[in-house]
């Protein structure tokens, strides 16, 4: 299939940068999308340009690395996938595809399509962890855990902390990611003894950084690879609140 | 009480809910005194009821509560919504459509507009109610009062004013229609059984409030 592609290209964080239209011919319906980007880029270097940057890493979906707003959608029009997992066949050949890399203020663009997402690492850092002092590894069910905290917990865990959440919610909101990660330990009695302190010091470092405020629209659970649900916001909002008043 | 739960983002997200759920009561009961119109067009009852609001201690007291439940409210949503748009200072070239509701993308602009349509509301009746410039209405046990009924009566002859009041609460019903689950969702009550139910009750309760506000202009008008 032919596409004809309109790529953001930014020489560096701070500068101006602008969409420039590139023609791909000849690409196979079962390339991945990003594949498709190594194609054009391999033709950029033929020609002597400069090949177009953007994140990625696994290429399986689970490190969370790669971004792309692509025609409007984080991670493409497919649902519950990364860019990595998106396929050509989804497109229409002699469609226009316009690829931007994440807006929002707290997710500088390093160049091109790829974005700083360290402020994630500086709101894990605030309380993402749980302090114990290691030992012997404990035996399974040493501690009990009822089967839907376990659960709800795994699922909240598999946030992959891609950030489409805040590309895709119209006010940079980073709830659904901050929230799962308080879930994941909110919900385990491993979590609970530090749960206060983390959904503080989480929250006001996110705060801090610059995201927006949430809005319940709940663009970001439809656009998240792995699903992550809006409930967990609202088990935030709970734990917060909590935290705050006792 | 340390600091950050004054100024932080779900803090403000809470106190939003919290009034904003006490607002959606003060409709209720608005629209309650409101359809007395309907029922007795001697205007006998709305005119009592309207005196009883005006003239109650409890009420005096609770309607600056009111005033400052509106106040909060649409303050703390001016302040979100410019923090919300300093989150993102460069907008995307194609704008995303993944939203739930088409409703929540516009809380900012149809909250303006109720407000314009509050003051508005607010210099037809209760301004001509300060003014003293409110005609009498004689009732055989209470005495005289004022004909409020006989302003709202007046106001709906004119096809114009139905017309904006029609357009300006079917805004404001919009508003209501994200308003009433976003309110449970920021203050964390959320269920797996009864989520779905809040959804559907705040599209039927948002249906509901702007139907029954919107009958009474017309029903005045066309009769």
């Amino acid at each position: 299939m032919d596409l004809k592609l309109k790529i953001w290209r930014q020489q560096g964080p701070g500068t101006k940068g602008k969409f420039v239209e590139y023609p791909v011919k000849n690409i196979s319906a079962d390339a991945s999308f990003l594949e498709m980007m190594d194609i054009l880029n391999e033709e950029l270097v033929a020609k002597g340009e400069e090949p177009v940057a953007f994140d990625h890493d696994c290429r399986e979906g689970i490190c969370g690395m790669c971004s792309l707003y692509i025609n409007g959608n984080p991670h493409g029009p497919d649902s519950a996938i990364t860019t990595c997992q998106l396929h050509m066949r989804k497109f229409k050949d002699g469609e226009t595809v316009v690829i931007e890399p994440w807006r929002a203020k707290p997710f500088p663009v390093i160049k091109d399509l790829m974005v700083d997402r360290s402020a994630f690492d500086d709101i894990i850092q605030a309380g993402g962890y749980v302090s114990i002092n290691t030992g012997g590894v404990p035996d399974a069910n040493d501690i009990p855990i009822k089967k839907e905290n376990a659960d709800l917990a795994m699922d909240a865990a598999s946030c992959i902390g891609c950030g489409a959440c805040v590309a895709a919610c119209k006010n940079a909101s980073a709830m659904l990611f901050v929230s799962a990660k308080v879930s994941q330990f909110a919900l385990l009695p491993q979590g609970k003894i530090e749960a206060k302190r983390r959904v503080e010091s989480m929250v006001a470092v996110m705060d801090d950084i610059g995201f927006g405020n949430c809005t319940n629209t709940y663009a970001c659970e439809a656009v998240c690879p792995k699903e992550i649900s809006v409930t967990n916001i609202a088990r935030m909002n709970r734990e917060f609140f909590v935290a705050k008043v006792s | 009480m340390s600091g950050t739960f004054s100024y932080s983002s779900i803090t403000k997200k809470i106190w939003m809910s919290l009034f904003g759920l006490f607002l959606m009561t003060f409709l209720v009961v608005h629209l309650g005194i409101n359809l007395l119109l309907l029922f007795d067009p001697s205007r006998e009852l709305f005119n009592i009821a309207a005196h009883f609001m005006g003239t109650n201690p409890a009420i005096q007291i609770f309607q600056w509560v009111l005033f400052g439940g509106f106040i909060v409210h649409i303050i703390l949503g001016v302040i979100l919504q410019i923090q919300n748009w300093m989150a993102r200072p460069k907008g995307y070239k194609i704008s995303g459509t993944s939203e739930d509701s088409i409703f929540s993308r516009y809380m900012i602009y149809t909250g303006i507009i109720i407000f314009i349509f509050l003051v508005i509301h607010l210099g037809n009746f209760f301004v001509l109610k300060m003014q003293g410039a409110v005609p009498e209405f004689h009732h055989e046990g209470a005495g005289h009062m004022e004909d409020m009924g006989l302003l709202v009566v007046n106001l709906f002859k004119s096809t114009g004013y139905v017309i904006f009041y029609v357009v300006l609460l079917l805004i404001m019903g919009f508003h209501l229609d994200h308003a009433f689950q976003s309110a449970f969702q920021s203050l964390g009550l959320s269920h797996l059984k009864y989520t779905p139910f809040i959804k559907g009750f705040g599209h039927f309760f948002a249906i509901v409030i702007t139907a029954g506000y919107i009958i009474i202009p017309l029903v005045i008008h066309f009769t």
